[in-house]
This record gives C-alpha cells, structure tokens and sequence, in this order.
C-alpha cells in the first residue's frame, strides 16, 4: 500500500475569507505576529499501487474531482 | 403541446426539489423528483429512469453530498460518471438544463457552464466560490434580465425587467480563469442575469451579494439551452412569498414565475 497525502490549496491572489477570519479572531484571542492565515485541503489517500503510479493516479484524482483549476492547485506528496 | 416532462435530480443533501417540482407543476408541466440512482441503474427496475425520458433536466439547490470537497463538486462528478454521455447528448439535442443555487455550482463543476470551447468541458472553467462577506448570503435580490436573446429559458421575460427573487447561499461568486472572463460572456451574450438595486441600478453589497465580478448572477451556455443562476425563482411563484407582498404588491403571480414559465417554453415542440 502507498500513502499519498494530496494538497488542495487556494491559488494566488484567490480570495480565503476562511483563513482572513480565523486570522481575526487569532489576533482577538491576543495572539501577536500573525502575518497570514491560509486554509488548505489535504486528502490522505491509500493506493493499492507501486509509489510511482499512486501519483499519478492521485493526480488524475484532482484534475477529475479534487481542484478546480480556477480556484485552487494542487501538489501530491508520496509518503 | 403534450405534456412537458421535468427531471427534478437530487441525491443525498439535495433540499430544494419539492418547491423546484411543485413550481414546474403550477406553470403545467410534468415534474418528477429523481434520485440519481434511478438514472445510473442502481435502482429496481421498476424505478429506473432514463434521462431521454424527459424535456428538461432541473437541477435543485441545497448541499448535495454535504458540499464536500467542493460545492457541487460530488454531483457533478457522479452525474459525469453515472450519466454523462447521455446528459451530453441531452444537452446537444437543444433540451433546456436549468441549475439553481446549488445546482448552478454543480452546472459550473460539470463543465456544462460556460462552455466556451465544448458542451461539456473536461474541467471546469469557472469556478463558484466563497462569498466576499466570508458569510452565507440570505437575502431579497434583485435581478436584472441582461440576455440579449441567446438565453432560451428567459423568453418569458423581458429584457432589462427588474425580478425580486430571493438569494441564499454561501458560495456564489463567480470567478474564471483570467481577469477578462466577465467581459468575454458579455461578449458573447452569455450573461442573462445580474444582481441590481431596487432602482435597476448597479449596487454594491448587499445587492449583489457575493461580489461576483460585473454582478452576474446567472449564466447561459454558448447554445443558449442551459441557464445557471444563484438566486432562487422556484421560491417565488405566488405574491405571498415576494419580498415585497405586504407594501404594494398587487400581482397575483410572485416574480419566478416568469423565469419557470420561460424554462417550460423553451421546450421545442
């Protein structure tokens, strides 16, 4: 079995209303030098697969469903 | 004209397919609620359904699969593998598809919208994502009919009419891959509605409320026969439910009326 941990994460300059308000409400439990706060996704998924093709597996599971391409990227780590 | 067929499709989290069937059935057509199961084979043969079957294909707001992963993302996906070639062709015989709230997001995650390039596009090319505020939006909007007359599923109503019709929801703002996205479906004719203030002016927040870019709030595809669009009609068929019924409101029909008759009238006999 392979383990492959798949990062969703907003692209740039997308709006995180998520991270901008926890951000706020860090900073009003007294927290101090927060500079930013970013909400990311991540699937940890288990393949019946060698390392190299759960990738790619893995990768076609975010073009089909995972990402949309216009919000958010991807990256897909093999543990 | 025979009787218009409507799919009403939901699966688990779906929530709005009793008014969206019942709002078919006060402008005279035929709806039916249908699980996507039903569709995909999974169901006893008695209850299974083909989508060729029907004249339009509705899809219902709510939290289809809870919003996991993304709004509409799970629908969309299972109405892809499940039935998307026959949707495919659905869609190319010219049969209206309309998608509200939630089912404007699965709409937008199938590819179906905006599908510049192909009717259904192997990856989204938009996206609906969190509303500016951070918040989910219910509210009394205002939209106004900008379609230029591509959009079949508005023929009902005119253009540049103002219609109240109510918003609620948390993921609304449309948003495509580059910066002149909005242009390119003013352009082609692709916007139909937009979200204006009681004036039929443009409005910031709160009128439009999810910061979508150039205040759409709905969409059509480059053939005109599948309508996207966030706010919803279906919950104002009669006066009793407009925003305004209390302070001077005198018709009978609530404003969706014209946007659900419009839906039926697009059915080519």
């Amino acid at each position: 079995m392979t383990v492959v941990d798949v990062r969703i994460e907003l692209k740039k300059g997308v709006a995180d209303p998520e991270g901008s308000n926890t951000k706020k409400t860090l900073e009003s439990l007294g927290f101090k030098g927060i500079d930013s706060v970013r909400t990311v996704k991540v699937f940890e998924i288990t393949l019946d697969a060698p390392a190299e093709e759960a990738k790619k597996h893995a990768e076609e599971m975010c073009r089909q469903l995972l990402a949309n391409p216009v919000i958010q990227k991807y990256s897909v780590v093999v543990r | 004209m025979s009787e218009v067929r409507v799919c009403v499709l939901r699966i688990e989290g779906t929530n709005c397919e009793d008014e969206m069937a019942e709002a078919f059935r006060m402008c005279g057509a035929a709806p039916e609620k249908v699980h996507l199961n039903q569709m995909s084979g999974k169901a006893p043969p008695e209850l299974r359904r083909s989508i060729e079957d029907y004249d339009i294909l509705a899809l219902p707001g709510g939290f289809s699969a809870g919003d996991y992963v993304r709004a509409g993302a799970i629908f969309g996906a299972r109405i892809k593998s499940s039935m998307g070639r026959q949707l495919r062709d659905f869609v190319d015989s010219e049969k209206p598809v309309f998608g509200v709230c939630n089912g404007f997001q699965i709409l937008v995650e199938l590819g179906l919208l905006p599908a510049a390039k192909e009717t259904m596009e192997p990856s989204p090319t938009a996206a609906l994502y969190n509303n500016d505020s951070g918040r989910f939006e219910c509210r009394p909007t205002i939209l106004r009919n900008d379609s230029r007359g591509r959009c079949r599923l508005v023929s009902q109503v005119p253009s540049g009419r103002t219609l109240a019709i109510p918003s609620a929801h948390a993921e609304g703002r449309l948003l495509g891959m580059d910066e002149d996205f909005a242009d390119r479906l003013e352009d082609n004719d692709q916007v139909v509605f937009r979200y204006v203030g009681p004036e039929g002016e443009k409005a910031g927040y709160p009128w439009n409320p999810n910061g979508s870019k150039s205040d759409i709030a709905g969409i059509c595809n480059p053939a005109g026969n599948v309508l996207g669009m966030m706010p919803h009609p279906e919950r104002v068929m009669t006066r009793f439910t407009h925003a305004d019924w209390t302070r001077g409101y005198t018709s009978e029909d609530g404003d969706g009326k014209e946007i659900i008759m419009s839906v039926v009238k697009a059915v080519k006999s």
